[in-house]
């Protein structure tokens, strides 16, 4: 990548796998099980939380030198939840179909423990350029988990992808259904999320030795 | 310029700023947005009744499309003959009546007033559908809908929306699957008015059973479902007195 040096590039690189916000610092778990039911929600998701990351952090990294430290916290939530209602609303003016899909997303991104995180551990001390692709590669690396249960969850849940039944139909007995295939209903509810999340830090511990924590 | 940002005084005075700036900025986009966001929920409201009386574009079997924004106004006009409001014994025709605000009319019973029942009257290819607007709870936030039946007080078409469910559980009521399986139902069990109930388990589920007032639920969905059946219990319960005015003339 000759238009990123190699530490710039490893902001982005780095949440992807080995410093995933999900599988490795626990953050936005919260998120990752509501809705990831299906494909879509966890796409559409995936791209606001990128959106609002990227922005949040370069306003957070301008601001980095004025905010009194005493209400920090209070000052980033200010900025994120102002940054949301304020794209809300210009969805609902310009896009309305848009923000119709977005609306149930608006609380769950503002209450994202990751766009928090984000902000107090890198936008705080460093420059915009940098905090922007902090935000970037955190969100790509939250959206890249999100996708992953959302493409199982609904791929065993429902037997579809993106709302195309590509098991079969269930009800008429086709396609894999016709050998006897069940829908396993319990990939639906939340605590699947939770032992898929669980699967992915599995197999990523077990591929890099070096994430697994000593006791 | 070295700002001592750990002062008492400076927090405060940031503190002060910042909810001006932020809250102006809020206000200033609410209100200068807000005449564009209004005309946007007039249309997506005509596009709803419409949907239920079954004029959309829908095209493949998986596709919820309503008419287009700039065409509904128009369609509206042409499809809804009447729209009525039906205050306490009092029925008059009001063509904004489909801008009545139902959780403000909700609020009203509650103080003890009447509230007003906004009631819309559509015809197609010869037939007469009467829409109702339906309000309710779902798990997160409110559900809404409008159904529209025919002289038989036979569903001929439902849509649902909702404000906050879950992604693909609740929120999937919205989904033409489900809103299609309400077609052929009737509200009327016997005499009384029970509505359709969204019920697990009625071995039923591509729905070909249509006079149990029952249709299949959505799988990991249960609070949503029950707030669909309370409200349209409640709802055709509110009509009950015009409805029987439908029935008597058949």
């Amino acid at each position: 990548m000759a238009l990123l040096s190699k530490k710039d590039a490893n902001l982005i690189l780095d949440p992807l796998a080995d410093n995933n916000p999900i599988t490795i610092q626990v953050l936005g778990i919260c998120s990752a099980l509501a809705i990831t039911a299906e494909l879509k929600a966890s796409i559409v998701m995936a791209f606001s939380v990128l959106f609002v990351m990227g922005m949040g952090n370069v306003v957070i990294s301008l601001m980095r030198d004025i905010i009194p430290s005493k209400i920090r916290i209070i000052v980033q939530l200010v900025v994120v939840a102002a940054l949301v209602i304020m794209v809300d609303q210009v969805l609902k003016a310009f896009a309305y179909e848009l923000s119709k899909t977005l609306s149930v997303f608006v609380g769950l991104i503002i209450t994202n423990c990751i766009i928090m995180g984000r902000f107090e551990a890198f936008a705080l001390a460093n420059g915009p350029w940098r905090s922007f692709l902090d935000g970037i590669g955190n969100a790509a690396g939250y959206g890249l988990i999100l996708v992953i249960i959302g493409f199982f969850r609904e791929l065993l849940g429902s037997g579809t992808l993106l709302g195309f039944k590509v098991l079969g139909d269930p009800i008429e007995k086709t396609g894999l259904y016709s050998i006897g295939y069940e829908n396993n209903g319990f990939m639906l509810l939340s605590p699947m999320a939770l032992i898929v999340v669980g699967l992915i830090i599995w197999v990523q511990r077990s591929r890099n030795k070096a994430l697994i924590e000593e006791n | 310029m070295a700002v001592n940002t750990d002062k008492n005084s400076y927090t405060v005075i940031f503190a002060a700023v910042m909810v001006v700036i932020v809250g102006s900025l809020l206000a200033f986009f609410a209100s200068s947005l807000s005449e564009k966001i209004q005309e946007n929920e007039r249309l997506e409201k005509q596009q709803n009744i419409l949907y239920a009386m079954g004029v959309n574009e829908n095209e493949d079997e998986g596709s919820v499309n309503f008419v287009s924004t700039d065409k509904v106004a128009g369609e509206f006009e042409k499809y809804i003959t009447e729209q009525l409001v039906i205050e306490g014994d009092k029925i008059t025709k009001d063509d904004n009546a489909y801008l009545i605000d139902l959780k403000k009319q909700e609020t009203e019973a509650k103080a003890g007033k009447t509230r007003k029942l906004p009631l819309f009257i559509g015809e197609k290819d010869g037939a007469k559908y009467y829409i109702i607007p339906m309000r309710g709870k779902g798990l997160w936030d409110a559900i809404w809908g409008f159904v529209a039946l025919d002289d038989n007080l036979v569903v001929q078409g439902a849509y649902f929306d909702h404000k906050g469910e879950t992604p693909g559980l609740g929120a999937n009521i919205k989904q033409r699957y489900f809103m299609d399986d309400f077609t052929g139902e009737s509200i009327l069990k016997g005499t009384e008015y029970a509505g359709i109930a969204v019920a697990k388990g009625n071995n039923d589920p591509t729905n070909e059973i249509k006079d149990d007032n029952e249709v299949d639920a959505l799988a990991g969905a249960t609070i949503t479902g029950d707030g669909v059946s309370a409200m349209i219990r409640q709802s055709v319960n509110l009509y009950k007195t015009y409805l029987e005015t439908i029935r008597a003339k058949n």
